[in-house]
């Protein structure tokens, strides 16, 4: 596998991070799916060759995580929780509806080459449902239309904002991310949405107290 | 006098950036290291004992009796590992921590370091969230910068390392044991206990593994004390906790309030039900504990109030449903989930996954045989207890939780399928679905 | 009832705590830490298992073994719990909810495995079937689309793999990684699509990937030897002896017939344990078809005739007649124990000879002196345990992994568990010096006894690795191995009989062939009688005529010659005869020389299996038994003496002792019948005597260099290579090593060499893909027998020598 100067020097970093240098491995296959788009063959012997252990080792722990593509990804991962309460709130609504324009179905790729689609678990966002990702990063309380939408502005080439986090990118991006985790991007989205502020908004509207009184007043006037 | 809710770690979401270390450190955040460093690490981990702090990722086990369970003077490196890896369904209050209040965590991470004696912390978190680990790894960097992490923190002659870790897609990495051998660079599939994390975990080292919320709540206890956050909750479930309130409500969302609230004041402050919505069934904390039903509306939200109500609080994440949803899918769907993220170690879980989930997939499409209904039962109490883990045991709640109240419904997958009994649009929350 | 574990006696290990517990009622006391399926296995009561084995870490995976303990809410799994005071255990026998528990986990195996038992190769010895008649249900309530995978796969050319058998215990894996230090196959995938595979063209090339099919609980992992072959009871099966190297594994033959169908371990804990290597598993076609059925003698025509037994004798007798004191005998070192007495006995009684040797591969005196005066007669010496159990282990010219698989094994069994410290003095970290965690000594060929006297004098020539392993060597227990490509390096054998003496380290000669150390003990080499014994010394000439039943004046009294002194005799006309047993020309060091003298000998007797390079010339041809048509001792390395049965219990087929009987007779100097019982009662009565031993030699070190353009060549063989008796199992060649050249970056930027090297010498030439390696300059190693790597033969040359280097164009 052919990679640059600054990926050969990511993996230092990767590998230096860790008292032992198997724990590399994860991450190091994200950033192999990040050069890439999925993790080949190719990738394996280039991680196991690093981390001095056998092809078939890290073979084997890349079958076990779902993250790691085996076939040839699209350049966006859209993900679609079917999980019960996303499914039933119109998460199974949202996938048909995708799968059905795209024409494609779970884990395929669009012939363009564009698009992966995928069913996935729990996102954490179930306070969002219906849930997608888009690249991984939220796009939440997704609809059929929000998320068709979505597929239009990605082929024309147009930012898409995700609902909390950065304009997506593409999911090698989000994949290099995952293997560098500081990315310079944490200050893109809202420090939290409505949903998140949901206790809080509560507790304000009924001028329920702040409790933490060890913290310095504050100089604004704040409950 | 309803439970009022009591913002704590959520207190300041909606500074614009509550996430940065000057939005942290504007609240008396950071303040709690110095206090902790000039305590003996034993006194630390002796005053979190005293809270009654009790881990928030579902086992409720004593976070300070944990700690003092790390050999001390071993001459081996002790470990600290977060668990992020929040992945079962119904939770979400760990990432929306991580992304509105990183600086808590990481400033836990950094006192726990201190109590325990360990100079390298990781922060396990889930892949599919780059979201929560950017705004992590970046409050990571900027305690760096501002020397709260390092070499001799603040001149205490304390070391520590941090450093973010990304996963790549299993749920059960999310038991303590898999996730550090994930974090080993391996398959995650649980470990023999003993040896247990304390002595032999990370590397064959004594390691903590605590949850992210667990951790987070450390520096306000440290700024506060243990009169204060005991004032919360009760005397067996001290402190107060982050319920992610999803499903039938109209504000689901993150609502901090004391340990036993109610799960109808939740409900309450989260709106109420929808238009036209009548509670149906409810889990207290993800599909791995056993449902309730409106009857139980009234029990605290308590660790020992759930045990006595024959479930568990879990991760206090509760899920609402309503008359529009059919119990059998969301049993049969859950399962699915339980199939999917089996870990394939032990016979019991990855074949009694995948045999009940074929089952259930015949009654939800409405051919199922009632005779297959004792099969499921015979299936799960295989599974419960006889397990390598808790996977299994959490596969083979969901079936007889519902069984005790819907039978029915289960009868009915014999000639109807689900959406036929129940529309499936209804159950949405897309424009245009009503409950009807 | 109270059953006790016995500690044995001679163990190492101090005596452990023992706990009283009670299983099913029984109570017994068990060492501290003993698992509790251990512990009912000692009252008789198996509790079912799948993943579970003794030799490997528990897993606790399969759930199949769950017995209730009192004060326990939930079935534990029992091989991974162990006895503590005053455990009150119940397993199925006495439990419900164990026996419940244990029949849920047997429904839940049966459901997805497919009922391929018809076709299974596993069914009649299969796990699986015996637990599901003990514990399962009579009738399936699944009726569901069982899960599918393509079968077989091949996860090596040996082993295939049929997914939808496997019942995920993981002892595949966990052998090969722990075991064997080979994770070539891991568990893929996850939940019930776990299987086990491979990655993607890299195949399960371990040499112990056979005994994963041996382990297998059921019919996952089958060899293409085996596959779809025979039924259990069709077989029968006969306890033997690896004939391959000197580890001296029990091996299990499986016999239909008349054909030998299949070769397991045998259960031996003090040798191999329950593994065997995949050469002494499957490399057993040699013996298949002997292909002498009858005695040859060649006519005047020049060509070889069948000829009667009678015909033949009378004809070696003719050319015997005036052959005493003017022979030679050449067995080579494939010999029973009885066969090398045989040889030896007829060489200086009958023959009237000492110059008789069975190294048939480079040699040297001053191995012949350390072979007489260190090894022969010592006994039982160093022990496996003794191995597993020592502060370190040094490592002479000898890679285990290569040479003797199984103690290879035990080193990396011990470096696992307790960090035995182990080193290597050779020019290169092998991948089983890094499997068995050990240090490299780096040493250029023909500098080991340097070396070991650097570890001597301390080891600070050796840099703070030498003076760490210096410093163990004195400690009580430590062991030194040498190999025996260390005959030819100058000095090295006195270098470790030196060391030895001067730390108090035990030593042991670990040899490549199973007869060595036998052919030692049988005195095979001149100047040495059977028992360690000196020829020179009257008193043993006296008891060693007597145990032999002539005269002591028969025997001879002047020291013998050495093989290539023989050699170069034979060349020079100085013999009318020679006697040549299984001996390979192109196995020595210059086989040319060895095949001239062959010529050039007027009559040559080849006592052999099959047609070799020696028949083309012999005048005479007497066939004997191969290893299945014959009873008989093998002395493994650590003298531990290695009885066999025959296989084949009706052949007519002679052994070399029975057959020299046969000459002796015709030459009427005769020795006693020489059968199997004769010769193991000779043996008794010669046991080892120290009387008139040999001096230990005292060889000075010296080295060569090799000059710009040229190596010094560092080569042993690969465990599976061209080696003969590894012929006619194409599968298993097909796992072997691939031939590559080692050498530094140094040395191959010097010679200008990029992909591939030429090596050459005076009498040929070979080219062979270059790996560059950390080790010494001015050195190349290649393999010495593999494909496009056959040194003697085509080189001419071994460990030690000269060749040329050039950069080479690819094959």
């Amino acid at each position: 596998m052919e990679i640059d100067d600054t990926t050969r020097d990511e993996v230092r970093a990767i590998i230096a991070r860790y008292p032992e240098t198997r724990s590399a491995l994860l991450p190091l296959l994200h950033l192999v799916q990040s050069v890439e788009g999925s993790v080949t063959p190719d990738g394996i012997e280039f991680v196991a060759e690093q981390l001095e252990l056998t092809p078939a080792e890290v073979a084997s722990v890349a079958t076990f995580y779902t993250m790691y593509k085996r076939h040839r990804t699209g350049r966006h991962h859209i993900g679609v929780c079917t999980n019960s309460l996303c499914a039933l709130l119109g998460g199974d609504v949202v996938w048909k509806s995708l799968s059905d324009e795209l024409g494609i179905g779970h884990d395929e790729t669009t012939a363009d080459g564009e698009f992966s689609i995928e069913r996935i678990e729990c996102q954490a966002a179930c306070t969002h449902a219906p849930s997608v990702t888009i690249d991984w990063e939220y796009f939440d309380d997704a609809t059929p239309a929000s998320v068709s939408e979505v597929i239009a502005k990605l082929r024309a080439g147009e930012p898409v904002q995700s609902t909390r986090g950065p304009v997506i990118r593409d999911f090698r991006a989000t994949e290099h991310t995952l293997a560098v985790t500081d990315d310079g991007l944490a200050g893109e989205g809202p420090s939290a949405d409505h949903r998140m502020l949901a206790g809080l908004t509560a507790a304000k509207e009924r001028g329920m107290a702040l409790q933490d009184t060890a913290a310095p007043a504050s100089s604004e006037g704040e409950n | 006098m309803a439970t009022p809710l009591t913002p704590i770690l959520t207190a300041h979401w909606d500074d614009p950036d509550s996430f940065t270390i000057d939005g942290y450190s504007r609240h008396g955040g950071y303040d709690a290291l110095p206090k902790a460093l000039a305590m003996e690490p034993d006194a630390v981990i002796g005053l979190v004992k005293d809270t009654g702090l009790r881990g928030r990722g579902g086992a409720g086990f004593p976070t300070g009796l944990k700690w003092s369970f790390v050999p001390q003077n071993d001459g081996k490196p002790h470990y600290l590992v977060v668990n992020a890896d929040e992945s079962e369904p119904g939770a979400c209050k760990d990432m929306p921590l991580l992304m509105a209040n990183p600086h808590a965590l990481v400033e836990g991470i950094i006192i726990t370091c201190y109590a325990i004696r360990a100079r390298h912390a990781f922060i396990y978190v889930r892949g599919e969230v780059p979201h929560a680990i950017r705004r992590v790894a970046a409050a990571v960097r900027e305690a760096y910068q501002a020397g709260h992490i390092g070499t001799n923190i603040h001149g205490s002659g304390f070391d520590l390392d941090v450093v973010v870790h990304s996963g790549a897609g299993a749920y059960i990495c999310g038991e303590e044991t898999a996730l550090l051998d994930s974090l080993e660079g391996r398959r995650g599939q649980p470990r023999l206990k003993p040896p247990f994390p304390a002595v032999a975990g990370l590397y064959a080292s004594p390691t903590v593994v605590n949850n992210v919320e667990t951790i987070s709540n450390i520096p306000y206890i440290i700024r506060n004390g243990v009169d204060w956050f005991r004032q919360f909750g009760t005397e067996k479930s001290p402190g107060f906790k982050l319920f992610s309130v999803s499903g039938h409500v109209r504000n689901p969302g993150v609502y901090e309030a004391p340990l036993g609230i109610t799960m109808r004041e939740l409900i309450d402050y989260a709106g109420g039900m929808r238009e036209g919505s009548e509670l149906k069934f409810w889990v207290p904390g993800g599909s791995s504990v056993p449902m309730l039903t409106a009857e139980h509306l009234d029990l605290p939200m308590t660790y020992e109030a759930m045990a006595e109500a024959g479930t568990m609080l879990g991760t206090a994440t509760p899920m609402v449903f309503d008359q529009t949803v059919s119990v059998v899918k969301t049993v049969t769907r859950w399962l699915e989930f339980y199939k999917h993220e089996s870990c394939g170690k032990c016979t019991p879980c990855r074949e009694g996954t995948s045999w009940m989930t074929g089952l259930l997939e015949t009654f939800e499409a409405g051919h199922g045989q009632e005779s297959d209904l004792q099969i499921i039962d015979d299936i799960c109490h295989q599974i419960a207890g006889r397990s390598f883990c808790a996977l299994g045991d959490a596969a083979a709640t969901p079936f007889p939780g519902a069984m005790k109240y819907f039978r029915d419904e289960f009868v009915a997958g014999t000639h109807t399928s689900a959406d036929d009994a129940f529309n499936p649009v209804a159950s949405t929350v897309l424009a245009g679905a009503s409950t009807r | 009832m109270t059953a006790t574990i016995p500690v044995p006696a001679d163990s190492s290990p101090p005596p452990v705590d023992g706990v009283s517990i009670t299983v099913d009622g029984v109570p017994m006391t068990v060492p501290k830490g003993t698992m509790i399926i251990r512990a009912a296995e000692q009252i008789g009561v198996e509790v079912p298992r799948f993943c579970d084995h003794p030799l490997l870490d528990p897993v606790a995976a399969c759930r199949m073994c769950l017995v209730e303990i009192e004060g326990q809410g939930k079935p534990q799994p029992a091989c991974a719990v162990a006895a503590s005071e005053g455990m009150s255990v119940k397993t199925q026998r006495t439990s419900e909810m164990a026996e419940l528990a244990q029949r849920g986990v047997m429904e839940f195996l049966l459901i997805n495995h497919p009922l391929d038992c018809p076709v299974c190769d596993k069914g009649g010895e299969c796990p699986l079937q015996n637990q599901a008649m003990e514990h399962g249900r009579s009738e399936s309530r699944f009726d569901l689309e069982k899960r599918h995978f393509d079968k077989p796969i091949n996860l090596s050319a040996q082993i295939l793999l049929d997914r939808e058998r496997c019942v995920s215990c993981a002892r595949c894996t966990r052998f090969s990684e722990q075991i064997a230090g080979d994770p070539l196959i891991e568990l893929f995938e996850r939940g019930s699509k776990q299987q086990v595979g491979i990655a993607e063209d890299r195949p399960f090339d371990s040499y112990f990937s056979g005994n994963t099919v041996q382990v297998c609980p059921v019919g996952a992992l089958t060899s293409s030897q085996y596959r779809f072959r025979s039924r259990p009871f069709d077989l029968v099966s006969v306890p033997t002896v690896c004939e391959h190297c000197s580890s001296g594994c029990g091996l299990r033959t499986d016999v239909r017939r008349s054909t030998v169908l299949r070769r397991l371990a045998w259960d031996t804990p003090e040798v191999n344990e329950e593994w065997n290597c995949d050469k002494g598993r499957f490399a057993f076609a040699h013996a298949a078809t002997p292909e002498f059925d009858t005695p040859l003698v060649r006519g005047d025509d020049g060509i070889l005739h069948a000829a009667t037994w009678p015909e033949a004798l009378e004809r070696v007798a003719e050319g015997l007649a005036d052959a005493r004191g003017r022979s030679a005998v050449l067995t080579g070192g494939r010999l029973t124990l009885e066969d090398s007495l045989a040889y030896s006995k007829f060489a200086r009684a009958v023959l009237g000879t000492d110059d008789v040797d069975f190294r048939a591969r480079p040699h040297s005196t001053e191995e012949a002196d350390f072979l007489a005066s260190v090894v022969a007669g010592s006994g039982l010496g160093v022990t496996y345990d003794q191995l597993e159990n020592a502060p370190v282990v040094v490592l002479a010219g000898l890679d285990p992994e290569e040479e003797s698989p199984i103690v290879f094994l035990r080193l990396r069994k011990a470096a696992r568990k307790r960090q035995l410290p182990i080193a290597s003095i050779a020019a290169w970290a092998t991948p089983g010096l890094g499997k068995m965690f050990g240090t490299l000594l780096p040493t250029a060929p023909g500098a080991e006894g340097e070396a070991l006297s650097a570890l001597a004098r301390g080891g600070d020539t050796l840099g703070s690795d030498g003076r760490r392993i210096a410093a163990l060597l004195n400690e009580p227990g430590a062991v030194i191995l040498v190999g025996e490509r260390l005959a030819t390096c100058t000095g090295a054998l006195s270098a470790a009989a030196a060391l030895a003496h001067t730390t108090g380290a035990r030593l042991a000669w670990i040899p490549r062939r199973a007869g060595e150390r036998g052919a030692v003990e049988a005195g095979l080499l001149p100047g040495l009688l059977p028992g360690g014994r000196s020829l020179a010394d009257a008193q043993s000439r006296a008891e060693v005529a007597a145990a032999w039943g002539v005269s002591v004046d028969d025997l001879p009294t002047k020291v013998g010659r050495e093989v290539d002194a023989i050699v170069e005799a034979a060349r020079a006309g100085a013999y009318n005869a020679l006697v040549v047993a299984g001996v390979d020309p192109f196995d020595t060091r210059r086989p040319d020389d060895v095949i001239a003298a062959l010529e050039a000998v007027p009559f040559l007797v080849s006592i052999e299996v099959r047609p070799s390079a020696v028949t083309e010339f012999a005048d005479v041809v007497l066939p004997v038994s191969t290893i299945t048509q014959r009873a008989g001792t093998f002395v493994d390395w650590e003298g531990r003496t290695r009885v066999f049965g025959q296989v084949f219990r009706t052949s007519l087929a002679l052994t070399d002792a029975r057959v020299l009987a046969m000459i002796a007779d015709e030459l009427d100097r005769p020795v006693g019948r020489q059968d199997v019982a004769g010769m193991r009662k000779e043996a008794a009565a010669l046991a080892p005597s120290g009387s008139g031993r040999r001096e230990v030699p005292s060889v000075a070190a010296s080295s060569v260099s090799a000059s710009s353009g040229q190596a010094v060549v560092s080569t042993w063989h690969h465990l599976l290579d061209e080696g003969t008796l590894q012929r006619g199992d194409d599968d298993l060649a097909a796992t072997a090593r691939t031939a590559v050249a080692r050498v530094s970056a140094a040395t191959a930027s010097a010679a200008g060499l990029t992909d591939f090297v030429t090596l050459s010498t005076d009498a040929g030439s070979l080219d062979l893909p270059v790996v560059i390696t950390d080790m010494p300059d001015g050195v190349v190693w290649l393999p010495t027998n593999s494909h496009n790597s056959n040194v003697r033969r085509v080189l001419g040359v071994d460990h030690g020598a000269i060749v040329s280097l050039a950069s080479g164009g690819g094959a």
